[in-house]
């Protein structure tokens, strides 16, 4: 059984020190005029928000490269984005739930992002009970892939949809869009801490990513090593 | 018992003499597809009953649930409608695929020498066939129980194109949904997060129609429906090989 | 007519054919026999082109399997133990699909002489549903000959029928194979496959483990030779 690399290990350590590092920063960060502390959740909002983006990008791409080449190892990769990135969105929800209730007086907006994110994680919670339901690994890898890629497609159409549709929701278009239009003026030493953040959480990324593959792969192990047994 | 090929082999040197058989064209695969599902729904209308009377029941159980006054009920008809349609339409999607597996008649089908996409067009086109059916006997009856006029033209093209994206996704996802242990469940849980553009187009759209807006806000809710039907049909049809094969 | 060489056929790190070798001949009819999980079926699967080799040769009728499967397709004729039809439908009605689905010329003749064949001639407006299942059977191999296939596959055929059931279609079975048509079959009637085939295979744990022709077991019995390849 080979040990963790030690790019990993170090890479543990990294992540780790990173996301202190951003915490202090957000946390002394200039506090906002209008909103008050709350809205240094955002910091990491955007950070987790960015991370999870990640993972359903590159869950799209293995689904296609998986389809070309039947290398299983692609599925792995697509387990593991999908994980990282199913956690990701859940707390970029619940902490944009902690900065909307302040802020707006509303647990949730029915804004664009933040429902595109529920229905994303929906989707995802979807490939897993589709995945559980089959237990050839080729066909389950298949199916995984194939469902990733129609809810690839189908998410940020979803994202359009809702931003050209939904007019009935009072949407607070004022706050929601602040992010990402600066609405909120951001002094330097905020877009310090903005952009650490963003920095920190990919190092996170990448850490929780490469830790999911290689439980993926221990776990492959084990299941040939259980056969070998049996027979 | 006499063997209908002996005047065959008489007439020519050896078996494998046809070098090329014959092969139905994908055109040709694609309609004998749709016209045996259509022949068989028909004779036991299994599947088109099954799907009116639960469209009965949601419109019945929408009536209680939400109190509809007059003026509630403008804004509301639309999403009504597609709720009842999605919901309705997973019966369809499932049932359509179950009868394939069921009696191993998919392997039947991919023993024919055609194109796998012909199979995926010929259950399309019959799964539309069922829900459109099923939907213009809903509208009537929603039109009268309510004392509105349903029968608009560009409703009528709505839910066409609704019902295409609807039904292009929903076949491919109950080929796969068929295969799994969770079958029957699973469809609805894979289709609804995957089908929201289409409802939300759709009832945009559809409100739109009813309540007499102006044409520039309905052609955009239109634009993203053909566009998703194009998108997705598209992908459909180049994945449904790695769907059904082993 | 039919080649394998070496073919692996995995389900994930489960092996269930481990280097198959296997060769017939055209015309030749081969029972292929085995204990049950042997993988019998897995193998019928793959050169019936529904299922694809992990790593291996196949050739079916000239063509490689799993690139040229279209090809393939159109010269098999395959009976499983389901019977691939459509209870909602007349068996005329069912050949007509599937002949459609082949693209066979003079169809409505063909159907005629293939239901006359099978003994089904008089039921052929009759909904298959209401069919016993030695009709379905019956009707099954109907099917697979409409388009005059040159190789035939039968995977336990016999499955579920009585005597009379099983007596008309061996029958039906020495007509179909009487044309020169290779046919290889996976049955558990060991009297039955003695009765029709030339040569007898077995497969046990993955490959062919023990081979012979009819003429190889004169006076011997094919149960005695098939206990002995499974004890060795």
């Amino acid at each position: 059984m080979e040990s963790k690399p030690l790019t990993l290990k170090i890479l543990d350590v990294v992540a780790i020190l990173v996301l202190i590092a951003a915490t202090y920063m957000a946390l002394n960060a200039p506090t906002e005029r209008v909103m008050g502390e709350v809205q240094k959740v955002f910091y990491f909002h955007i950070g987790t928000a960015w991370t999870a983006l990640l993972g359903f990008i590159l869950a799209g791409l293995f689904s296609v490269v998986y389809l070309v080449t039947k290398d299983l190892k692609w599925d792995r990769y697509q387990v593991a984005a999908i994980e990282v990135s199913l956690v990701f969105f859940l707390i970029t929800i619940v902490l944009g739930s902690i900065w909307a209730r302040p802020a707006w007086n509303t647990w949730w907006t029915w804004d664009p992002r933040l429902t595109t994110a529920a229905v994303t994680e929906l989707i995802y919670v979807a490939y897993f009970m589709l995945r559980q339901g089959i237990d050839d690994p080729d066909r389950r890898a298949r199916f995984g892939a194939v469902y990733a890629l129609v809810g690839g497609l189908s998410a940020p159409i979803t994202f359009f949809a809702i931003r050209l549709f939904r007019t009935i929701h009072p949407v607070v278009i004022g706050g929601s869009n602040a992010e990402a239009e600066g609405g909120f003026s951001m002094s330097a030493d905020m877009r310090t801490a903005f952009f650490f953040a963003l920095f920190a959480f990919t190092i996170i990324f990448i850490d929780l990513f490469w830790n999911r593959i290689r439980l993926g792969d221990l776990q492959d192990k084990v299941e040939q090593l259980k056969l070998k047994v049996t027979m | 018992m006499t063997d209908p090929f002996e005047t065959v082999i008489e007439e020519t040197t050896g078996r494998a003499k046809i070098s090329t058989r014959p092969r139905a064209t994908f055109f040709k695969a694609v309609s004998a597809v749709v016209w045996k599902d259509l022949q068989a729904e028909f004779r036991s209308r299994e599947l088109f009953s099954a799907m009116l009377v639960f469209s009965l029941l949601i419109i019945l159980i929408f009536n209680f649930a939400l109190e509809l006054d007059i003026k509630t009920r403008q804004s509301v008809t639309a999403g009504v409608l597609w709720a009842t349609f999605a919901f309705a339409g997973t019966l369809g999607l499932n049932r359509s695929m179950a009868i394939e597996k069921d009696r191993g008649c998919m392997d039947g089908l991919l023993l024919a020498p055609v194109d796998r996409s012909a199979i995926y067009f010929g259950k399309v086109i019959s799964n539309l066939a069922f829900m459109l059916i099923v939907e213009l006997i809903v509208l009537p009856v929603y039109s009268v129980l309510y004392n509105t006029n349903l029968f608009q033209p560009g409703l009528l093209l709505v839910i066409l194109l609704g019902s295409i994206g609807y039904v292009g996704v929903g076949t491919l996802l109950s080929a796969m949904a068929v295969q799994t242990r969770t079958r029957d469940i699973l469809l609805p849980i894979l289709l609804f997060p995957v089908v929201i553009p289409v409802l939300l187009a759709a009832v945009k759209a559809s409100s739109g129609f009813l309540t007499g807006a102006d044409i520039s806000e309905v052609m955009l809710p239109i634009n993203l429906l053909i566009a998703y039907d194009v998108i997705f049909i598209a992908v459909a049809f180049m994945v449904f090989d790695s769907v059904v094969e082993e | 007519m039919i080649t394998v060489k070496k073919l692996v056929k995995r389900f994930g790190l489960k092996a269930i054919l481990r280097g198959v070798d296997f060769e017939v001949q055209p015309g030749e009819f081969v029972a292929l026999l085995g204990p049950n999980g042997a993988g019998k079926t897995t193998f019928l699967r793959i050169l019936a082109s529904l299922s694809r080799p992990s790593l291996g040769e196949v050739n079916v009728a000239g063509f490689r399997l799993p690139n040229e499967a279209a090809a393939v397709r159109s010269r098999l004729g395959v009976v499983s133990h389901l019977p691939l039809l459509y209870g909602d439908l007349s068996a005329e009605e069912n050949l007509r699909f599937y002949g459609r689905m082949y693209g066979i010329p003079g169809l409505e003749g063909r159907i005629t002489e293939v239901l006359e064949m099978v003994g089904l001639d008089l039921r052929r407006r009759d909904l298959v549903r209401t069919f016993s299942r030695g009709m379905q059977q019956r009707l099954a191999i109907g099917r697979a000959v409409l388009h005059d296939p040159d190789v035939m596959l039968f995977d336990e055929p016999y499955t579920g029928l009585d005597q009379d059931a099983s007596s008309m279609l061996d029958e039906v079975l020495k007509t179909v194979a009487a044309r020169g048509r290779t046919v290889v079959m996976t049955s558990h009637d060991l009297a039955r496959a003695e009765d029709l085939a030339t040569r007898f295979d077995i497969l046990s744990r993955g490959v062919i483990s023990a081979s012979t022709s009819r003429a190889e077991l004169q006076g011997s019995n094919l149960l005695t030779f098939y206990k002995e390849a499974l004890a060795g």
